[in-house]
């Protein structure tokens, strides 16, 4: 008898496309956050997976903090037209006009926190039921906790020790008025994972992920490139230094490493031999040892 | 590409449980899997040794790798099911790490329901104990096709092959005869030592057997799975809206078990009414053969009216179809099942009302006795419970097929998931 067998990457996808495709059917309004990085890039070529030979049937949300790399919008923009997919994007200056939150001062400064509250208003705005996002379980330690389909309190807030029980694949979209859903349909699939699956399907990525020559300075042991949102200290001195981004994420907390890693091949490789995570890259999460709890609880990505 | 990083095109992904009660060492052997396996990077490990330091400990606790949130971190104890991975040239892994005190049973149903094996710990200087039934019990019950019996601690009792076998013997006659567990396998290990958990042991001779990681990487899973019983629930239907796909219809689903090919003779339920399987649509095109965990899309031949809901089955091989079914069920709620109360069922793609009929019987999970003088089901009880739906269920019993046996009730007030239930 032949051996109906799949390997990782298949059940991982079929895994995903299932999820996908139960948010379409258990939500009336729901949206996929994009933030053009490679997890959602992934996830939004699932979800063109998913629905095929039909359109994907909601919209892709991006929460811009204004702070980002040219390449990133310029790849998002082309990657929507080309696919046909309707993108909403909200601003997080919006919100820092509106008063709505204050802008973070100093060296430090980041609007990674602020996008919480951006994000929120936009799904309270738009209704949206059911927001899906890139995350996934290896990335950190509270995300290890989350559920694929985690509910979210009128707040918008995560109660980590008051999870529904999630068992098989049945999956429990129901709530109340005012309540959401954040889904996280690659919940298992770690970053050695998504690259492979990245060179088997052969998913075009932003240039900022293979090996390139930029502008760079030290900070906290983070590289990180030169930009106009960051302003320098006195005694950071830029210089150009062969480097790719592990992470994309906002450009005042995403930090480089020093790669010659021109390929996806070379990439995988690379990545089987870090001895370092990639969240270490970013300066978000070391702020605490529980900066990402934290942050969860009230209803970050 | 260097035949390294191809080669990890070629992997399987196993899934697994642990279970073992709060000192047998539980975490310390998936943390010792993890650093053992080089699945921890430096970071990880600096924030750990840091985290060690200021608890005042001498040696890294590795434990500390799995205990993911503040509450716990502080407790000491793990709260909730966690989710790691760590992978080797031949299989990815997901470990469901869950709790192992008595108040926690339905996180362990959690993690335990799509496991393909379970880890029990045993501490080699306790034995075979209360707990250690409860954890086969539930294992056996969410039909986990492999059971490893690790004897954690064996540093602390010199290795004693006597020891190892005194607890091992006592496990088949306490546990495996009375459960009737098909595949159990033993392992003497010492997590905090590392002995026989990646590297084999050097200070047990007289085992002949593997260490645990090759154990993981080698049981053999593609067997467990029902490729038997072609069963299909509709997902979510596609129709395009386009011109160039005008009468396109599409039933998008997950195989649930069994495999469909092109020309397949199909029944449609609830309608009963019999059609061939036109194509099975993919992304990139047309695929020749559909299984079990695949997502699909499966076009007929006829245009019928089909919707979530409904379940694509071999013509010549169709579930039960019925109102009425009992079910081994596991509350998870901390509010009681309500007798005759109504709930909301999950199973497959439909979901509809029903209603619980009657409770046949409590067991008690430490005797394995069926109580019948007792009716109240409550937080991490399970009960044999019957069931009458509002319309009719397609389904296999959870023995045959996990995923056409399985459901969930949802209390409609609430909108929690309150059991776990699997059809008998």
């Amino acid at each position: 008898m032949k051996e109906y067998n799949i390997n990782h990457l298949r059940e991982l996808e079929a895994e995903s496309i299932f999820v996908i495709r139960e948010v379409a059917a258990q939500f009336e309004n729901p949206v996929m956050l994009f933030s053009g990085g490679k997890d959602s890039i992934i996830m939004f070529h699932l979800a063109r997976k998913a629905f095929a030979p039909a359109k994907v049937p909601f919209p892709m949300m991006h929460i811009d903090t204004g702070h980002n790399f040219a390449e990133t919008i310029e790849f998002r923009d082309m990657l929507m037209e080309k696919t046909g997919t309707r993108i909403i994007v909200r601003y997080v200056q919006d919100s820092i006009d509106q008063g709505k939150v204050a802008e973070e001062t100093g060296f430090n400064a980041s609007r990674n926190k602020l996008q919480t509250v951006t994000l929120l208003d936009g799904i309270e705005d738009l209704k949206v039921d059911c927001a899906m996002g890139g995350g996934r379980r290896d990335e950190e330690k509270a995300r290890a906790k989350e559920r694929f389909f985690s509910h979210r309190d009128e707040f918008g807030q995560w109660d980590p020790k008051n999870q529904r029980p999630e068992l098989w694949n049945l999956f429990n979209g129901k709530k109340h008025i005012g309540e959401h859903f954040r889904v996280f349909p690659i919940s298992n699939w770690t970053e050695m994972d998504v690259w492979q699956y990245i060179y088997l399907e052969n998913i075009e990525i932003p240039n900022l992920y293979f090996s390139h020559e930029r502008e760079v300075f030290q900070r906290n042991g983070t590289l990180l490139a030169k930009s106009d949102c960051i302003p320098m200290r006195p005694g950071e001195k830029t210089e150009k230094r062969i480097v790719r981004f592990r992470t994309i994420g906002d450009a005042t907390c995403t930090g480089a490493v020093e790669s010659e890693a021109h390929s996806l091949e070379e990439i995988i490789e690379e990545v089987a031999a870090t001895r370092t995570t990639e969240r270490g890259t970013r300066a978000d999460d070391r702020r605490s040892e529980a900066a990402m709890e934290d942050r969860k609880k009230e209803g970050y990505f | 590409m260097s035949e390294k990083s191809a080669g990890y095109l070629d992997m399987e992904l196993l899934r697994f449980t642990t279970a073992g009660s709060v000192d047998d060492g539980k975490s310390t052997l998936i943390g010792r899997l993890l650093y053992d396996s080089k699945a921890i990077f430096e970071d990880q490990m600096e924030a750990i040794e840091i985290s060690s330091k200021k608890r005042g400990d001498e040696e890294v606790d590795l434990a500390l790798l799995t205990d993911g949130l503040r509450a716990e971190r502080e407790q000491g104890i793990t709260i909730d099911v966690a989710y790691r991975y760590f992978a080797t040239p031949k299989r990815k892994f997901i470990i469901a790490d869950t709790p192992g005190h008595i108040q926690y049973t339905r996180n362990m149903v959690t993690g335990a329901s799509t496991a393909n094996a379970a880890l029990i710990l045993v501490d080699a200087r306790n034995g075979v104990i209360e707990q250690t039934l409860r954890h086969s019990y539930i294992a056996n019950l969410l039909q986990i096709p492999h059971i490893i019996v690790c004897i954690n601690k064996m540093d602390l009792v010199d290795y004693s092959q006597e020891t190892y076998d005194r607890i091992k013997s006592d496990y088949q006659k306490t546990i495996v005869d009375k459960l009737n567990i098909k595949d159990v396998r033993f392992i003497p290990i010492s997590a905090k030592l590392g002995d026989n958990v990646v590297d084999a042991s050097t200070k047990m001779d007289w085992y002949s057997g593997t260490p645990l990681l090759d154990l993981l990487e080698n049981i053999k899973i593609v067997d467990d799975r029902n490729h038997g019983d072609s069963r299909l629930p509709v997902q979510y239907v596609i129709r395009p809206q386009l011109d160039e796909f005008h009468d396109y219809r599409g039933y998008a689903g997950r195989v649930a078990s069994g495999v469909f090919h092109p020309g397949d003779k199909v029944r449609i339920l609830p309608s009963g009414i019999e059609t061939s399987i036109e194509a099975i649509d993919s992304f990139t095109g047309e695929q020749e053969v559909a299984f079990t965990p695949q997502s699909v899309t499966l076009r007929l031949s006829d245009n019928i009216d089909i919707s979530r809901g409904d379940m694509i089955v071999d013509a010549n091989n169709v579930p039960n179809v019925s109102q009425e079914f009992e079910a081994m069920l596991c509350w998870m709620n901390e509010r009681a099942m309500m007798p005759r109360g109504k709930y909301t069922i999950k199973h497959t793609t439909n979901e509809t009302r029903c209603m619980i009929r009657d409770v046949k019987f409590k067991v008690n999970v430490d005797t394995l006795d069926e109580v019948t003088d007792d009716k109240v089901v409550g937080l991490n009880d399970i009960a044999c419970v019957s069931f009458k739906a509002a319309k009719p269920l397609f389904f296999d019993s959870y023995k045959k097929n996990r995923l056409t046996g399985s459901f969930i009730l949802i209390d409609e007030g609430t909108n929690e998931t309150v059991a776990a239930g699997m059809i008998l």
